[in-house]
This record gives C-alpha cells, structure tokens and sequence, in this order.
C-alpha cells in the first residue's frame, strides 16, 4: 500500500514536472510575532461559522432539485457530513491534511489535535489561534465531500455513503490539501496559487463527482420522464445561503481581518453577479425565458469561479471571470452532459469541477501582485509561467481524484454495493434509507 | 293562451345507454406510486394513451407501513397510492386492465386494485362531440 502510494506520488510529480515546471520557492510571508489579534480571531472564527452554514445551504440547494421522495436522502447526506467530518477532522483529518509532513501529506504528528493549542502557529496565520485556523479548515473538509453528492443523488445507498465519504475525506481530500496549502506540499512548493480552494474544494470534488456519476450509472426510467426539481423555492433559498456562507469561504481566507479580506469579500460578490447575470442572459437569449434556476446556478457558478482567484484578482477581471463562467458551465451542462449521457443527476461536475478549472486557470490569467504581494502576476501582468504551474496543478488534481476515488468507489461497492436496489429506488431514498417522508399527502 | 311555453324540445339526442352500440367504460386502478412509470410504459404499448393521475392514500389487506420519527414507531398509516382514471370503448378494456396488471403486478400485498365502471357518456369540451368519438 505504502509502496504504491509513493509510486503514485511519483507519477503525479513526474506529470507536473513535463509540464515544464521547476520547483519555485513560494514566497511565504515571513509572519510576525506570534501575538494573537483580537479581530482576526473573531473574523475568522465568524467566517468559520459562514462556511459550516454553506452545507445545510447546499443541502437545500442539492435537496430542491432532487424528486420529493428523496430530499430528506439529500439532506442527511449532506447533515451525516457535516457529523462525521467534524469527528474526523480533529482525531486524524487535520492532521493529515496540514501537519508538518512529507511532499504527500501531512502525517500523525497532530493526531487527536496533539500539538496544535491556542497560540498561532506562524507558517499558516500569524494573528490567530492555531484551533481557530484548524476549525476554519474543518469546514472547508465538510463541504468538499458533500459537493460530491450532486453526481450521485438519488440512488446510493445511506451505509456505504458514509464509508465512501470517510475514506475519500481521507485519502482524497486530506493528501490534496496538503499539496496546495500543507507546509511542505509540493503544489504550494512549485507555486500555484489556490487563494480559497478552486482546486482542494471545486475541481477536487468534481472530478470525484463525474467517476461516481460514471460509476454507479444512470437513475431508473430517465429515458421516459426526466425529473424535474420538485421545490425551486428551495433551490434558491439554498443558492443565497451559499452565497451568504461564501464571504466566510472566501474572505476568511486571508486568515486576518484586512484588506485582502476586503478584496476578497467585494471580488466574490462581484462574480457571482456577474455570473447570475450571465447565466441569465445566455438563457434569455437561447431559449426566449431567464429561468430562476438557472440565474440561481449561474452565481453558484460564479463563487466557484472566484474561489481560487478571490484574494488574488481585483474587481474587473471578477466580472469577467463571473460573465466567463456560466458561459463554460451552461455548455457543460446543456451540451457535454447530454452529448455523452453520464448522469451527473444534479451537476456537480459540470458547476462544480468545469467553474473550478476556470476560476484556477482565470487565477494564471489575471492574478496580480498589486492585490496581493504574498501571490504572484498572472499571464496578463507580465507572467506566463504562473499560466503552467496553475495548470499542472489542475491536472495533479485532476489525475489524482480520478484514479483514488475510483479505487474507494469499487473496493466499498465490492464490500457493501454502492447502489439501492430497483425498487428502493423507486420507492426513494427518503422511505427506504431512513424510515421517513419530507411531506405529508393530507394532514 | 300564447304564454304558455311550447313543449319542452328535450336535450338533443342522446341515445340511451342500452341504444348504444358502442359502449364505454371507466377503468379505475389503485396501484403502488412506484409502479407508474412501468404501468405508464405498459399503457402506451398498448396504445392507451390518455390517463388521468392522483396522488390519494388509503389501506386495503396491507396495514400501513412503519415510518420511525425520532425513534418512535408509527404504524397504521394510511399508504399513499396512486389512482388511475382511463375512460375507454369497450374493445380497450381488456387490453388497459392487462397493461395495469402486467406493470404493477408483483405478487404481494398491496399492488392494488383495478375497478371497471360503466361510463354514461363523454364530452370534448373544445368540439362539443360526444360519447365514444369523444373519448380518444
């Protein structure tokens, strides 16, 4: 096993230097003395909070499009996360993803959160509280699973749903964390720049997204009766809880209460307009009607785009970023998705993994040092370079989630099978998985 | 004299159910709201196309099933089923009743049930037509 993790890793390093990198030392901030900021803590314990409520936010978001025998599936599912992550995050997961290890990932070392107290620990934020910097990750670790639950929806089964998401938080999520935002990870080492997670987040569960879609193959009876979502009003109210949470995602990740926090916040609600606005258009223009469920997924979209490039690129290259992206999602799913059959039931590949990839490589195009000293000057300020690494990154990602997580997808379906059976699924995963009904018929 | 009304023309004709030579029936089915898409499918190969769908709850032989809120069993509950309405000629009758049954047949309690009913007459709103030229 070991072995062939270190072959794997060489593989994937192998794939980043053909694409023409050397290593380059990231310029770390050299942190100042470890004396804890009153308003840096609170802002990040805060935006900690806004990103925990992006789940239950997703969750609606997820649980309106879903048919109504199955939104109680979508909203354990994403709930069942946001419990076991939190457990696993403090006893293993934060210590793998971000303690002091090799190029791979981060070890034992902070096991049980062994080591890692209230002061700050410089090489991630100087001002705040380690633990406040560990709790603002665990959020990030919930959500990124549960992003995956788009592919999937509506027919795997509740018990191997569970397994299946602790092993991939940790032996997905937690190796590609550490590579883009670990201390000795080699993406961070090479320099790509991954301001809020487009990479460790979006393109991360995406690509998980699009093998569990291919895998577990396509929902009952699609060819006579394509489901429609069964509560838009919950599509929307999730989209604004998703936004809402976003300024924590985001903003909160300049880790201090400043001014890159600030370009960070006005950039992330810049494209998220403008990609609303966008999603929008496009529709009026193609089908004679905007429709609330695409304006409403078109600035999901857009705060997956900006994700990566929040606290490196200033206001205007945002919009275009945000107009850019439900240009590249609308194609994907209207066009890919229908064009090669997969049924990524709620398009969490095709918002998720295809926002992603843009937002990382617009964060090569646009990046500037003028916003953020700490970053680096993307192809239109002068430096292509920053172009590749972004895009080696994109494809380490990439390569890395597909082949992990198909290899936990077939060794739990091989164990438990992954799929309810035909009728429980005709039944719903709501009655057959848990034993309840969102709605009742007449009282 | 002249005030009094002529005598009543009547409705204009309609024949009586035993004049007809067509007949038409209502056929009813209660089956398991999983079961549609498959009694759908099996309708249309039988080229019955018009149905009409609910959503009610009822309990015939199978006594509710067990739904758990916060560890407390409730049993009893009425099922939700679907109904369906199908108003057919008499030579599709046979035809409707074995495309319900070969879609929601599964051999256990609570596939439901298939009523047929006698139906005294149709009419298209949109043409005015009547009885079983109406009803396709």
């Amino acid at each position: 096993m070991k072995k062939l993790r270190h072959v794997l890793f060489g593989a994937l390093v192998a794939l980043a230097g053909i694409l023409g990198l050397s290593a380059t030392s990231f310029a770390q901030e050299a942190a100042a003395a470890p004396v804890v900021n009153a308003g840096d803590t609170a802002w990040v314990l805060i935006c900690s909070a806004l990103v925990l409520l992006m789940t239950p936010g997703l969750a609606f978001f997820y649980g309106g499009m879903v048919r109504k025998k199955n939104i109680l599936g979508i909203l354990m599912q994403c709930f069942i996360i946001i419990c076991l992550i939190s457990v696993q995050w403090v006893l293993f997961g934060y210590s793998l993803s971000f303690a002091p290890g090799d190029g791979f990932w981060g070890g034992l070392k902070w096991i049980g959160l062994n080591g890692v107290g209230l002061e700050p620990y410089t090489d991630y934020a100087g001002t705040i509280p380690h633990q406040a910097f560990m709790i603002f990750q665990a959020m990030f670790a919930i959500i990124t699973p549960a992003l995956i639950i788009g592919a999937f929806a509506e027919r795997m089964k509740f018990s191997s749903f569970v397994i299946f998401i602790l092993l991939w938080a940790t032996f997905v999520y937690a190796p590609v964390c550490h590579w883009v935002w670990g201390v000795g990870g080699f993406l961070r080492k090479m320099g790509a720049l991954d301001f809020a997670g487009g990479t460790v987040v979006h393109i991360n569960a995406g690509i998980a997204a699009l093998v569990t879609a291919l895998v577990i193959g396509k929902r009952k009876n699609l060819e006579h009766n394509m489901p429609a979502p069964h509560n838009l009003p919950f599509i929307v109210l999730g989209a604004a809880l998703l936004w809402f949470g976003w300024f924590g995602f985001n903003a909160g990740s300049s880790l201090a209460a400043n001014g890159l926090a600030v370009n960070a916040f006005v950039v992330t609600n810049t494209a998220a307009a403008a990609a609303g606005l966008s999603w929008a258009l496009i529709e009026w223009f193609k089908n004679g009607k905007p429709t609330m469920f695409g304006t409403a997924s078109g600035a999901v979209a857009g705060l997956v785009a900006i994700t990566p490039a929040a606290g490196f690129v200033s206001v205007v290259p945002a919009v275009i970023i945000g107009m850019l992206v439900s240009v590249f999602c609308f194609i994907a799913v209207t066009v890919i998705k229908p064009r090669f059959g997969y049924d990524d039931s709620l398009d969490a590949f095709g918002v998720h993994c295809v926002g992603g990839i843009w937002g990382a490589l617009a964060t090569g195009l646009f990046a500037s040092k003028a916003v953020n000293p700490a970053g680096a000057d993307g192809l239109f300020f002068g430096n292509p370079k920053q172009f590749m690494i972004q895009l080696a990154a994109v494809a380490v990602t990439i390569v890395y989630s597909f082949i992990v997580t198909f290899v936990i997808y077939k060794v739990v379906d091989l164990l438990m099978g992954m799929r309810v059976g035909e009728k429980e699924e005709l039944m719903g995963l709501d009655l057959t998985q848990h034993h309840e009904r969102a709605y009742t018929v007449i009282e | 004299m002249e005030l009094l009304a002529p005598p009543l023309a009547g409705p204009p004709s309609i024949k009586t159910y035993s004049e007809r030579e067509v007949y038409m029936k209502l056929v009813i089915a209660i089956i398991q709201p999983y079961k549609l898409e498959d009694v759908k499918a099996e309708l249309y190969q039988a080229d019955v196309n018009l149905i009409t769908v609910s959503e009610v709850l009822g309990h015939g032989r199978q006594m509710g099933v067990t739904e758990v809120y916060r560890g407390a069993k409730e049993t009893g509950n009425l099922l939700r089923k679907i109904r369906l309405e199908i108003a057919v000629n008499d030579n599709y009758v046979e035809p409707t009743i074995k495309a319900i049954i070969k879609g929601a047949k599964t051999g256990e309690t609570g596939d439901g049930k298939i009523f047929v009913l006698s139906l005294e007459d149709c009419i298209r709103i949109r043409t005015n037509e009547k009885g079983s030229v109406a009803i396709g």
